[in-house]
């Protein structure tokens, strides 16, 4: 034996509280601060943050910070390069490009931030009206929502297009059509999934009421794809966004968003590629921070998911 | 088989039925008639011409005439360019995005799977997150941001390739390397997740355990189970190569069916937006068809016969 | 009888956010030729681990072995190169799993997959390889098999789908099989059959089978041996007779009583209090001393070592060392014969 230098005494009886033995080993932390701290350790993700923000304040100041504003032509000046007056350069209008960069920014990012927050709404209405009733309830919206879903999206949009007033808001509106449907299905997939979940039977088998479980357990539980499909649907409505403007059927001028400044830098991009490559930088910029905060939100919120 | 087959085949025809309807209305609803816009006729000459396509016959009467000439696919003339059939210019346009697409869609799927397929064998290493960064950037360039990139960086600058038009196997390249880039991108996340996720399985343990080497097991028992959400894909697949297409051929100034659909609506066509939306919808419908029957194809636990609700 | 495996202080932990968890701690045993050795324990004790190591199929990373051998013919398993692992995988040493139901390849017929490893380890032909399937199935009770080896796994039920895993897995007639807890996911009427066939094969082609389960019904019927693991070690190994009628070690007596027994009167069934020990940071001493109603100042310090009890018997505690005060194993422990022989 290699212990010969053990006493009586250590053969004492150990006298362990019960308590002790039950005690659980490894910190327990919240759903939410786990996934706070993964979040936190994704670079990419924080990266995107601080890009999001910037872009948001630039928005905001840049115009004014200019001293020009999107809309003055001036023939004179058109198609110059970057320079002290005109720090983006100006188009072929001779309109400054900084200005309107970030004039089209705001549009571009309001466009995005509304059509994504009114596709939050009904989705989220939608899809826990459908799984939380379920039955005949869940399968008149489903199908609902199934032959909607079926139809392309961009063609839905570009048809009512066609036929409602062009502004701003019909574009939204045209926008949030159909572009409710992934939410509304992944909220009520979660809503179907919880539902049927042991600990939702254990809660409801301890007499929880209805709104309890839906205030303790499945909004909880369900926020997280919520807000993963949040961030990733904004970046996908300012594409579209971009993509119905630069065709010319989304924005229409004065009003100007990096669409339409793409669109009309296009024909001139073998002389003047600067025109095109101030919008087309900052859409690809804004896609790639929602999309790398998306990611991160997803990787942070679903343990099972890596 | 026949069975499922037909009773598809009556789902594709009820959903026609529907977009059709759908369009009809809408296009009723839509403000200004076709001669009402830029054009400044005469409203007697107006008249006429309402007159001449029917305009002033009942609404109800209208709807049947169309639908019944919409089945036969019929959708008259073209409002915008005079003695053109509807037919004529889908049938002159398609050809061009059938390439173009179809091209777009071998991009997409070849390099898109391996890029996945090379982000899950070495996941967590340098292929790994290269793979992702590639994906990552393609899924944030739009495709008409892509196109313009490609353009300048292969037209304009290196000038190896051709600015636009449809001309040859090497006017196709960038317009199709565009429209690929957003679902090439699509797949390889797709395809790297279920791979990783079908390389965690019990079966893959299974087959390591029989002795097969590293490379049977990743390409005979893991790609096989791992590119199924792959072929799901592949509806959402086309949409997207289609919906692509309205802008890539405007930039590419390619005369296909894209850039006559975006042309019809710009210049409220009425009658070749109806005929360009229910063609595009009866394309989708049946490419639909396609992938559902290459998915039963591939996974034995779907019998076609009684998919049913699995969907 | 001989030696045919032999597992030397094996190590094995696993990297996880900042922290190493050390799943096998210094483990070492034997298997005999033609033996059944149970290995014992409550998920997280580390037994599936150390059978997976056996075949090196433990993912590195994570994975890593940190120490110890695994002896079979003589030479080192944790030795060999992956290509060398490659041909004993299957061919000496194969493996099957806990739940039939994901443990074969979805989109393949059964007989494909029977076929992946008689063509690989014993040059079969295409054909051969088929002949050779449909007898495997016949071998492992699967009613016409001519027609069922064309089969996939989704048209098989869960027990047949076991039964096609052992058949792949006897393929090559392996000088041993392990089977991680192959009648868990499998009803009560089928796990009785599935251990049936394994004891069945076992007399036919004299594999020995390495049996990780944390059933002791399971192990009484079919082990000769057992070895009990608890935070990573081996704890108590022994005949399975010493392991039922003289357990020696604190765990292994509330494993007993927490078996359910025909021939007492039990008001309920005992339970061991407490949660097996963080991994990650094992304790220094015994791993099951925070949980021991029988605890001594020593355990929390000191690691008990293996003491025999008999020459097949031994156990990791410090009750059994000669200072220690005598302990009776407790009433609910005992077991009596009619308990474990149904």
């Amino acid at each position: 034996m290699e212990h010969r230098q053990l006493k009586e005494i250590d053969f004492e009886p150990l006298h362990l509280k019960q308590s002790e033995a039950e005690k659980i080993v490894g910190e327990s932390t919240s759903y939410w601060k786990d996934a706070w701290r993964r979040f936190r350790k994704n670079k990419l993700a924080l990266f995107g943050i601080i890009i999001i923000l910037l872009l948001a304040v630039l928005a905001i100041m840049g115009g004014p910070i200019s001293g020009h504003n999107y809309y003055e032509n001036q023939l004179l000046e058109a198609n110059q390069p970057p320079s002290g007056t005109h720090w983006f350069g100006t188009d072929n209008l001779g309109r400054d490009v900084f200005a309107r960069t970030w004039y089209g920014a705001q549009i571009s990012l309001f466009i995005g931030l509304m059509a994504a927050l009114i596709d939050l709404i009904i989705g989220v209405i939608w899809g826990a009206v459908a799984g939380f009733f379920g039955g005949k309830v869940d399968e008149i919206l489903m199908r609902i929502a199934d032959v909607l879903y079926g139809v392309p999206y961009l063609l839905v949009v570009i048809l009512l297009l066609v036929v409602l007033p062009q502004n701003l808001w019909t574009l939204i509106i045209a926008m949030t059509i159909t572009g409710w449907i992934n939410m509304a299905r992944i909220v009520r997939g979660q809503v179907m999934q919880l539902r049927s979940e042991e600990f939702i039977m254990a809660s409801r088998s301890l007499g929880a009421s209805n709104t309890r479980i839906l205030r303790k357990h499945l909004i909880p539980n369900s926020l997280g794809p919520i807000l993963v499909t949040l961030t990733l649907t904004i970046p996908s409505a300012i594409f579209t966004e971009s993509f119905l403007s630069f065709l010319g059927i989304g924005v229409q001028a004065p009003l100007a968003s990096w669409g339409t400044m793409s669109s009309d830098a296009l024909p001139a991009l073998q002389y003047y590629p600067n025109q095109l490559f101030f919008p087309a930088v900052f859409i690809c910029l804004t896609m790639l921070a929602f999309n790398v905060i998306g990611d991160g939100m997803r990787d942070a919120l679903d343990p099972n998911e890596r | 088989m026949i069975k499922y087959l037909l009773k598809r085949i009556g789902y594709i025809i009820l959903s026609l039925f529907l977009i059709i309807t759908v369009t009809f209305i809408l296009m009723k609803a839509a403000p200004g008639g076709p001669f009402a816009s830029e054009r400044a006729s005469t409203p007697a000459i107006e008249a006429q011409m309402n007159e001449a396509y029917g305009f002033n016959d009942p609404i109800h009467e209208q709807y049947f005439s169309y639908l019944i000439n919409a089945f036969t696919f019929d959708f008259g003339p073209s409002f915008k360019y005079v003695g053109q059939e509807v037919t004529e210019i889908i049938g002159r346009s398609f050809p061009y995005s059938l390439i173009l697409g179809l091209e777009a869609i071998f991009i997409a799927i070849s390099i898109g799977v391996l890029l996945g397929v090379i982000a899950a064998v070495k996941h967590n290493k340098f292929g790994d997150y290269l793979a992702m960064v590639i994906a990552v950037l393609g899924i944030s360039v739009p495709s008409f941001i892509m196109a313009a990139i490609l353009q300048y960086i292969f037209a304009i600058y290196l000038q190896v390739l051709p600015i636009a038009r449809f001309e040859s196997f090497a006017h196709t390249i960038l317009p199709a390397a565009a429209l690929a880039t957003t679902p090439l991108a699509f797949i390889a996340r797709l395809m790297r997740s279920s791979m990783l996720d079908v390389l965690n399985r019990d079966y893959i343990k299974t087959a390591k355990s029989k002795g097969l080497s590293e490379r049977v097991v990743t390409y005979k028992h893991a790609l096989r189970n791992a590119i199924l959400p792959v072929v799901s894909y592949l509806g959402p697949l086309v949409v997207s190569i289609l919906t692509g297409s309205f802008i890539i051929e405007k930039i590419f100034g390619i005369p296909g069916l894209g850039s006559e659909f975006v042309v019809s609506v710009t210049n409220r066509d009425y009658t070749v937006i109806m005929g360009t939306t229910v063609f595009f919808s009866v394309l989708l419908l049946v490419s639909i068809l396609i992938v559902d029957l290459i998915y039963g194809l591939i996974d034995p636990r779907i019998n076609v016969t009684s998919k049913e609700g699995n969907k | 009888m001989s030696e045919i495996l032999e597992v030397k202080d094996l190590s094995v932990s696993f990297d996880t956010y900042g922290s190493e968890v050390k799943a096998v701690r210094n483990v070492s045993f034997q298997l005999m030729k033609g033996e059944t050795l149970a290995i014992v324990g409550e998920s997280g004790s580390g037994k599936s681990v150390t059978a997976q190591s056996i075949i090196r199929l433990v993912p590195t990373p994570p994975g890593k072995f940190i120490g110890g051998e695994i002896r079979f013919n003589g030479e080192d398993l944790l030795q060999k190169s992956e290509k060398q692992m490659e041909s004993i995988r299957g061919k000496e040493i194969s493996m099957i799993f806990q739940d039939p139901m994901t443990s074969l390849n979805p989109t393949m017929t059964i007989g494909k997959q029977i076929a992946e490893g008689l063509m690989k380890h014993q040059n079969m032909s295409k054909k051969e390889a088929h002949l050779r399937g449909i007898q495997l199935l016949k071998l492992v009770g699967i009613p016409t098999p001519e027609v069922r080896i064309k089969q996939y796994p989704h048209q098989y039920s869960g027990g047949m789908r076991q039964r096609a895993m052992i058949a792949i897995a006897l393929s090559c007639n392996p000088k041993i099989l392990i089977a991680d807890e192959p009648t868990t996911a499998l009803d009560v009427t089928i796990q009785a059959q599935i251990l049936e066939l394994m004891r069945q094969i076992q007399e036919e082609m004299g594999t020995a089978i390495i049996l990780i389960t944390h059933d002791l019904g399971v192990v009484a019927n079919t082990a000769t041996r057992v070895a009990v693991m608890y935070g990573g070690k081996i704890v108590e190994t022994g005949m399975v007779d010493e392991i039922f009628f003289e357990p020696k070690h604190p765990y292994t007596w509330g494993l007993l009583g927490s078996m359910p027994k025909l021939d007492k009167e039990q008001e309920e069934l005992q339970v061991i209090p407490g949660s097996p020990p963080d991994l990650a940071d094992p304790p220094t001493g015994c791993p099951f001393v925070t949980r021991c109603p029988y605890a001594m100042n020593v355990c929390g310090e000191h690691m008990p070592s293996d003491t025999s009890v008999s020459s097949t018997h031994e156990a990791a505690c410090w009750l059994l060392d000669e200072r220690a005060p005598k302990v009776d194993i407790p009433e609910s422990a005992i077991v009596g014969g009619n308990d474990i022989y149904v």
